[in-house]
């Protein structure tokens, strides 16, 4: 980084429930996660310099510039305002454009929120997922979402020799993770074999592989370190930042692999003097929407070589003693998305909330046993095409 | 969560609630048409579909030939400098079997989905399209196939020109 003027400190996190339909609108559950986020860091929105809203594509609200719509109820009121949107990487990237709007020394605290609600779209928000792609050479083939996960996962598989009985153990752990999430949509006790006998959606992704469509709000308060250390005793300071994006052209890349999510990582590691990831760092939340997904990104994040994030895991309690929360690095100790629920920017958020209260040591039950110092959060999305990525430090 | 924080929000309800009326939703479908504009690189390979032909763009700066063409090269950031024809044959570099419809709708006939990089394109750069005349279980990466065109007279200039690609055996 040229030149960054000021440290930045996470001092407060709100959160929803997550649920497959809530009744509340946008803005309510906007509302609910922005001020616990301010309760939880003992300011009011009159201390908010400005606010960063995250929330993904429109075409689930059916209401066109819904960042606006959403503006009261993230408290963006008569204040400076501004949506940011990088697909389903949006949730990590809200407050790394927060981190921005304080590091740049232009204001002193800033509110971060991230909502979903993609309930609305009816019956299912999978249509609304199909206008992702491109008109003209992609929907006349009639593709889904699920599509491009599953042709992502095969290739993985194919390069790696990984099986899909070692990819399930993520499942098994995220949603057992999730049991001690209060908001959590799918918590459950499941095992590989019900994962391998549940139904197939687009092979080889099978139901128990992916994670829920959700509604949910999730949201932190960033403050310049001058205001951080008068208003906490416990900052968690914002150590690095990286985001990246590739080309719309999927087909065009070999997807055994998320390059653009290491080059968003090896930003973020550079920034925060990172040179061993998986020493250096404590606990880590990739993004999960797939449970094939956090292999993929945890060797993205560099936390495993590539094709080995799996390697000598065999059954559940092989992804337990490496992954778990006692394991050798905590992997998504929140439950991930495959547990807690998925509603798009809110989910990205409920990572660097996690991270923020692992290292707080505020996460009961949740605790991570290894007395975490360091964390990363990561979320990706659109067409298989960005990394965003946040270290934090106590 | 965090241990500090005693009551989550939020009031679920199931879909069995709103279609009951238990809980009141406002329902309308928003009707946008769209008359998407080709472009020049995606045109000339449509109308080149309905020819029966596969066509790319070279980029002389990094040498790749990219399909679909475009008419800059987004690695080198100058315009592509001329059009190749590739084969219809190729090989597959994923696959998946779909039981999903479009909008999640379940599939009696699952469809067969894949990633193909058709002779004369740059290692790696693939085209999505369907696979036909093979089971599920007979897919590998790897496999060869080819192009099964829709007859000339009901071609309309789109991807659907192809109606599948076909394995193909070879001495």
């Amino acid at each position: 980084m040229a030149s960054i003027k000021r440290r930045v400190a996470i001092i407060g996190a709100g959160i929803t429930l997550f649920r497959r339909r809530l009744k509340e609108t946008g803005r309510e559950l906007s509302f609910y996660a922005a001020k616990m986020a301010l309760e939880q860091a003992g300011i009011t929105l009159d201390d908010v310099d400005a606010v960063v809203c995250g929330t993904a594509p429109d075409a689930f609200d059916g209401v066109h510039m819904k960042g606006e719509y959403l503006a009261d109820g993230m408290g963006g009121h008569r204040r400076p305002f501004v949506r940011v949107y990088v697909g389903g990487g949006t949730g990590v990237f809200t407050p790394i454009a927060a981190w921005w709007h304080v590091a740049s020394g232009h204001f002193d605290v800033v509110l971060a929120v991230a909502e979903e609600k993609m309930s609305s779209c009816f019956p299912h928000p999978q249509k609304a997922f199909t206008t992702i792609f491109d008109p003209i050479y992609t929907r006349p083939l009639g593709a889904n979402l699920v599509w491009i996960f599953a042709l992502e996962m095969q290739r993985y598989m194919h390069v790696h020799g990984v099986k899909k009985e070692q990819i399930a153990t993520i499942a098994v752990k995220n949603k057992r993770n999730a049991l001690d999430h209060p908001c959590a949509q799918l918590p459950a006790k499941i095992t590989v074999k019900d994962v391998l006998e549940s139904e197939v959606m687009v092979w080889p992704v099978q139901r128990l592989d992916i994670s829920p469509p959700s509604d949910g709000a999730a949201a932190v308060v960033l403050a310049a370190e001058h205001v951080a250390k008068q208003l906490t005793d416990d900052p968690v300071w914002i150590e690095g930042v990286g985001w990246c994006l590739d080309s719309t052209y999927w087909t065009n890349r070999d997807l055994y692999y998320p390059k653009y999510v290491e080059y968003a990582a090896r930003m973020a590691y550079k920034m925060a003097g990172i040179k061993n990831p998986p020493k250096e760092i404590d606990v880590a939340e990739p993004y999960d929407p797939f449970d094939y997904k956090e292999a993929h990104h945890a060797e993205g994040l560099m936390l495993a070589r590539k094709g080995e994030y799996l390697k000598d895991v065999k059954d559940e309690n092989d992804i337990f003693a490496k992954y778990g929360r006692d394991g050798d690095l905590p992997i998504c100790p929140s439950g991930g998305l495959l547990g807690v629920g998925n509603p798009i920017a809110a989910a990205g958020m409920m990572k660097v909330c996690e991270i923020f209260w692992q290292l707080r040591k505020e996460a009961g039950k949740r605790q991570v046993k290894n007395d975490p110092r360091t964390g990363v959060a990561q979320a990706w999305g659109d067409l298989m095409q960005v990394g965003t990525v946040m270290v934090m430090r106590v | 969560m965090s241990v500090r924080i005693k009551e989550y929000r939020g009031t679920y309800y199931s879909r069995k609630d709103l279609e009951e009326g238990r809980v009141m939703a406002f329902r309308d479908r928003p009707e946008a048409r769209y008359a998407w504009a080709t472009g020049v690189a995606m045109g000339r390979f449509l109308s080149e579909l309905k020819n029966g032909r596969i066509i790319g763009r070279r980029c002389r700066s990094c040498g790749r030939v990219l399909v679909p063409p475009r008419m800059f090269c987004e690695r080198c950031f100058r315009p592509t400098d001329e059009w190749v024809y590739l084969s219809d044959t190729g090989t597959v570099l994923t696959y998946s079997v779909s039981y999903l419809g479009p909008a999640a709708e379940r599939l009696k006939e699952p469809v067969i989905i894949a990633v193909i990089q058709l002779d004369g394109a740059s290692p790696g750069i693939g085209i999505l399209h369907k696979l036909g005349e093979v089971k599920p279980e007979e897919v590998k990466i790897g496999m060869r196939v080819k192009a099964v065109w829709k007859p000339p007279e009901e071609r309309e200039g789109a991807i659907t020109d192809i109606l599948y690609f076909k394995p193909i055996e070879e001495g």
